[in-house]
């Protein structure tokens, strides 16, 4: 080896060490930036996260402010949103995968549902409000936002769960038929059972997206002032987003801690929607191993 | 004896492909008849036009006619999901449902509404027994399909066609995918079977074919080349290109 070789060599070893830190550099800046602003939402949320806040009521007086009604309206609007979009989502899944020929018009559906699936969320909710809330009047309600998130959703839920019900190895299904089933016994007796774990993954990942959205249920009428909880799906509402954004534009400084105090809230129920995907799909991921 | 299956004319249509032509075969019950050739010569496909799994594909079609026990079955009066519980299959790779042994052989009882647990058990610990895995599994039959062996997951197979009391059994190279010691048991295990059922099995061995069929029927391109008693298939061959195969000179 003369010089010029090892000259060439060590280039290209400084080429290499560069492009490891650049990269390097560009996996840790996400950390960096998440850790900074957890640290800063905790610093300021911790000391303001009592009981107290989790019950009271939104109040003039940060000391007396608390997430009760929105805590409350989120989680109405979740399940009744789950239960709108998954018995519909799973159902479109298992028509659009089993059911439907292959031809222009399934076609033209599945394309439809991809481009659906990337429409921005304020357009559903100029939608939620002409249709739920004026045409069909259910008024500015949990219900008319509830129909909202579950359209918004609804392609997620879809595209996740026809994933997961082409996963089902063929050879499954065929061992199903030959034994004198109909196509639904097939569905509810191998194809379902296995998919289900992708299904529900798919579902809850979704739900966690309507849980942190808030310009639909601007658009479509949520209150930004509470003082009741919605006690029917008719009732008016309001959800963590929308209260912790209405929060940090208040005047007075202590209010940005009363918001810092709300995100750790979402962001605790978010992160167990989130682990409770994870935890359903390993469970089931080792029982059926093949 | 009056043939079990009658299969008069026969062709299948893969879109303009036509990949069967001019069948004609008669299958006797309580037999077993092997279908022999090399690969794409159209066993396979045959074998699925008995219990019309080629229904599944899009754009085939079956022309002539196939009888069992004289009824057309590809008479518009014939439901597809009635004909396989009579015709049932094992297919070339174990294909085991991910659920528990009990589970998977009382699957097509259970889906045609027998829910009685005590006819349940008693389907479950025969079909065990008959397919030679009872005192294999009788432990842990509320335990996993999948942890069973390659083997032992084609005979859980075969006792799940086979809790469907069946006419007919349609296999398709069942050992294809097993090691010789499996093999030999579900070989053993067909001999036993036979008794009971008509039993119709493709496969890639001309060995297996000579060791357990009673009849042949050696297929090439498509067609029916020779069929006949398995003795006098692998003596005395009619047809030039059956000997050929037989003796190894090409597939």
């Amino acid at each position: 080896m003369d010089n010029k070789e090892l000259q060439r060599i060590k280039s290209r070893k400084l080429k290499n060490s560069v492009f490891h830190g650049l990269i390097f550099f560009c996996t840790i800046f996400g950390v960096i930036v998440l850790a900074l602003l957890l640290y800063d939402i905790l610093k300021k949320g911790l000391p303001w996260l009592t009981i107290d806040f989790l019950t009271n009521f939104p109040s003039r007086f940060p000391k007396k402010s608390g997430i009760f009604p929105g805590l409350l309206g989120s989680l109405w609007i979740i399940l009744l949103t789950a239960a709108l979009a998954f018995p519909v989502g799973v159902g479109t899944a298992i028509y659009l995968e089993e059911y439907a020929k292959e031809n222009r018009f399934t076609e033209f559906i599945k394309l439809n549902i991809a481009n659906l699936a990337g429409v921005p969320s304020i357009i559903y909710g100029m939608l939620g409000l002409a249709v739920f809330v004026r045409a069909l009047s259910m008024g500015r309600s949990v219900l008319a936002a509830s129909f909202t998130m579950a359209l918004l959703i609804l392609p997620i839920i879809i595209i996740s769960s026809q994933e997961a019900i082409r996963s089902v190895p063929s050879a499954l299904k065929q061992a199903s038929f030959a034994l004198g089933t109909t196509k639904w016994q097939t569905v509810t007796g191998v194809i379902l059972p296995y998919a289900l774990p992708g299904i529900l993954t798919g579902t809850i990942l979704a739900i966690s997206r309507a849980l942190g959205e808030a310009a639909p249920l601007i658009v479509v009428g949520a209150l930004t002032y509470v003082s009741f909880i919605p006690k029917t799906p008719l009732d008016q509402f309001t959800t963590l987003p929308i209260q912790i954004f209405n929060w940090s534009s208040m005047p007075k400084r202590e209010f940005q801690n009363v918001a810092a105090a709300g995100i750790i809230i979402l962001l605790g129920i978010l992160l167990l929607a989130n682990s409770t995907a994870i935890i359903l799909r390993d469970k089931y991921q080792i029982k059926i191993k093949d | 004896m009056e043939p079990k299956i009658k299969i008069r004319d026969m062709n299948f249509y893969y879109g303009d492909n036509k990949a069967l032509k001019d069948i004609n075969m008669n299958i006797y019950e309580k037999k077993i008849t092997a279908f022999i050739g090399p690969s794409g010569c159209g066993k396979s496909t045959f074998l699925r036009t008995l219990n019309r799994m080629n229904d599944f594909i899009e754009d085939t079609r079956v022309e002539g006619k196939i009888t069992l026990d004289d009824i057309d079955i590809y008479s518009k009066d014939i439901d597809p999901v009635e004909l396989r519980r009579k015709v049932g299959m094992v297919f070339q790779r174990p294909n085991p449902f991910p659920k528990t042994i009990y589970e998977n052989i009382v699957y097509g009882l259970r889906k045609n509404g027998v829910n009685d647990k005590q006819i349940l058990d008693e389907v479950v610990e025969d079909t065990l027994k008959s397919v030679a895995l009872y005192d294999e599994v009788k432990d842990k039959i509320h335990k996993s399909a999948l942890e069973l062996s390659g083997g032992q997951q084609q005979r859980l197979c075969i006792a799940r066609a086979i809790a469907m009391q069946p006419e007919v059994i349609l296999m398709d190279e069942p050992t294809s995918a097993l090691d010789p010691i499996s093999t030999m048991k579900i070989e053993e295990l067909l001999l036993d079977l036979k008794e009971n059922y008509t039993i119709i099995i493709v496969t890639h061995s001309m060995q297996q074919a000579a060791r357990i069929s009673d009849e042949t029927a050696f297929f090439l391109n498509g067609e029916v080349i020779e069929h006949g008693e398995t003795k006098v298939i692998f003596s005395n061959p009619r047809d030039k290109r059956t000997e050929d195969y037989i003796t190894g000179r090409f597939g």
